[in-house]
């Protein structure tokens, strides 16, 4: 489970927007208790994808590894990253599938037509085969 | 020991350590040692066949190890080596405006419904182009699956004429297509198979002149003939343009399948860098294939092409296949690239194509072919000696098994590999007429009586095959 707050949302839905018919892409701070993941803060990335970038996304070494060491300095765990899929239904792709990490959560912002719509986050199943869906839990902050 | 830096995602395989000290030489040495310790980690590290998967970033210190000595980068105990996960995704497949009408789409729904061909894999398959050589025995499965898989361009190099012999393995034809060009029919049944794909028919002998200007036009070429020119021209070609060759060689009841493509594995040079003495290997009419090989080989080259076209599994190159049908046996040979190659190596001399007929020895065959040199005899002129009751002793130089399918009244059968051997049986005092199939054993061995003392020896022109053209067609032609 994956727990957001409203103001995260938001932020992601923004994100989707503003990016618009690019695919928007960023990283998510937070908490592990168990099983259940809190969301506490999300922050934008570039998307380092030179074409293409209306149906893919890159973040680049050098902004993963600083995610690492922010989340460090922060006392929090980096627990996934978002993207939007633009006129596309916010389930992972193949080329998703592809190139998923384990533990991450993957959070997919569907936009259609510049408007924010589904959100859902996944998590690569243990055999690396297909992603698992988390269900995911708005908190009104 | 170095200190490996463990991202976030991988710390559930290393009970959550964040850094974990380990012993390696080098990156590859390091990653495979951790991989050992931590046995959960490997599937994430590195793919099917053991290859670090592309997404897996490591650096030493700050910098990317490609842009160092790759996995033969050495790290000392001082340097850090960090693993960095690059987080990459993306939504609809790249398909590059490609699009499918309903009946596309149900057409090809057993490709769509599988995850590793899908609509991205489709609309690779219908951006492809593929050049055939050739349209007989390989040609017939290779046209008629990658037609049927969506192939969005197909063209088909052949001059041929569709025989009865063809009928036999060359499955796109006919009782009906005999007679008509093999490009007309096999452009016909390709197109009935799919007419949503475009097929570009070539009516013309492959050669040096018109190779390069062909195969330009297509991603991929694959061999579908049966002479050793062909095939070097073939390999040259594709070398100089830099496309893969998709290769496939059948002969009675033997197969190879290999994809040469030099940028990324060997080329058919590699392998056989200078073609066998003429006459040394037969072809299939010389020494017959069984029918259904070259459906299998042709249907192994087509799975090639689509996985070539797919970027799945593992493709042939650098790999030569073997396929024995009466051993059902299939063997797999890794095949290097020679550094000296002549076409595809470091220092590779030759630049543009040649003239392969010579370079297989073919006209000095021609010059040499006893055939010139021996004294002949026409059908009709053994007719009329038979007919005149002539005393001729009429020597047949084939095997039992062509005996057995059609032979001359009275004829002697001494094959021609038997012949020194019976050579006492013949009387050096009576004119000898000597055929086979179509002009060529009997030839030797004419030659080879004429050598050995015999004065009257002559060779029947065209063979058995002339003798049912010109004087008794009630007898089959193989």
């Amino acid at each position: 489970m994956i727990r957001l707050s409203d103001t995260a949302i938001e932020a992601i839905r923004e994100h989707g927007c503003e990016s618009y018919r690019d695919e928007a892409c960023g990283v998510l701070y937070g908490r592990l208790e168990g099983e259940k993941r809190e969301v506490v803060r999300v922050a934008p990335l570039r998307n380092a994808r030179d074409e293409q970038r209306h149906r893919r996304f890159i973040v680049t070494p050098e902004d993963y590894r600083y995610a690492e060491a922010e989340a460090e300095r922060n006392g929090l765990a980096l627990l996934g990253f978002y993207h939007s899929h633009p006129d596309h239904p916010a389930y992972p792709s193949a080329y998703d599938l592809e190139h998923a990490f384990p533990f991450f959560s993957y959070v997919i912002l569907s936009v259609d037509k510049a408007k924010p719509n589904e959100l859902r986050s996944f998590v690569l199943a243990s055999d690396r085969k297909q992603f698992l869906e988390e269900p995911l839990e708005r908190k009104e902050s | 020991m170095s200190v490996v830096l463990i991202p976030t995602p991988l710390r559930p395989f290393t009970d959550q350590q964040s850094s974990v000290d380990i012993a390696g030489a080098n990156v590859a040495e390091l990653l495979e040692n951790l991989a050992t310790s931590y046995g959960e980690l490997r599937k994430h590290l590195f793919d099917d066949s053991g290859k670090l998967r592309s997404f897996v970033n490591i650096y030493v210190n700050d910098d990317d190890i490609r842009s160092l000595s790759k996995l033969e980068t050495t790290v000392q105990s001082t340097d850090i080596v960090s693993i960095v996960p690059s987080i990459a995704g993306g939504s609809t497949p790249v398909q590059d405006e490609v699009s499918f009408t309903h009946e596309e789409v149900q057409r090809y729904s057993r490709h769509l419904i599988m995850p590793e061909v899908a609509m991205e894999g489709q609309a690779k398959l219908k951006k492809a182009s593929v050049l055939m050589i050739g349209a007989g025995g390989l040609g017939a499965p290779l046209g008629m699956y990658l037609a049927a898989a969506g192939v969005g361009r197909l063209g088909i190099v052949d001059f041929d004429v569709v025989d009865h012999s063809n009928l036999q393995r060359q499955v796109t034809f006919g009782q009906s297509s005999v007679g008509r060009p093999k490009i007309e029919a096999a452009t016909e049944r390709l197109a009935d198979i799919n007419p949503y794909i475009q097929i570009d028919p070539h009516e013309v002998r492959l050669s040096s002149d018109n190779a390069l200007d062909l195969f330009r036009d297509y991603d991929i070429v694959v061999d579908g003939t049966d002479n050793f020119p062909t095939r070097y021209l073939v390999n040259d070609a594709c070398v100089l343009l830099g496309k893969p060759n998709v290769y496939g060689s059948i002969f009675r009841f033997e197969g190879q399948v290999s994809v040469f493509y030099a940028k990324e594995g060997p080329c058919y040079r590699c392998l056989y860098p200078a073609p066998p003495p003429p006459g040394l290997v037969p072809s299939c009419a010389e020494g017959g294939v069984l029918g259904v090989l070259p459906g299998i080989v042709g249907s192994l080259q087509a799975l090639e092409v689509i996985k070539l076209i797919l970027g799945k599994g593992d493709s042939m190159i650098g790999r030569l296949l073997l396929f024995d049908a009466l051993g059902m046996s299939f063997r797999t040979l890794k095949q290097r690239k020679d550094p000296n190659c002549s076409i595809c190596g470091e220092r590779a001399t030759n630049k543009t194509l040649i003239d392969y007929e010579e370079f297989c020895g073919i006209p000095q065959a021609v010059e040499q072919q006893p055939k010139q040199t021996v004294p002949t005899v026409t059908v009709e002129e053994l007719k009329r000696a038979l007919d005149t009751d002539e005393d001729v002793f009429v020597l047949d130089v084939r095997e039992l098994h062509e005996w057995d399918i059609a032979h001359l009244e009275g004829a002697t059968l001494i094959p021609l590999g038997r012949l020194p051997h019976e050579i006492h049986r013949l009387d050096t005092a009576r004119d000898i007429i000597i055929h086979c199939r179509s002009g060529a054993r009997s030839a030797t061995a004419t030659k080879f009586l004429l050598e050995a003392g015999f004065g009257r020896v002559r060779n029947l022109e065209g063979g058995i095959l002339a003798w049912s053209d010109r004087i008794d067609p009630s007898l089959p032609k193989y």
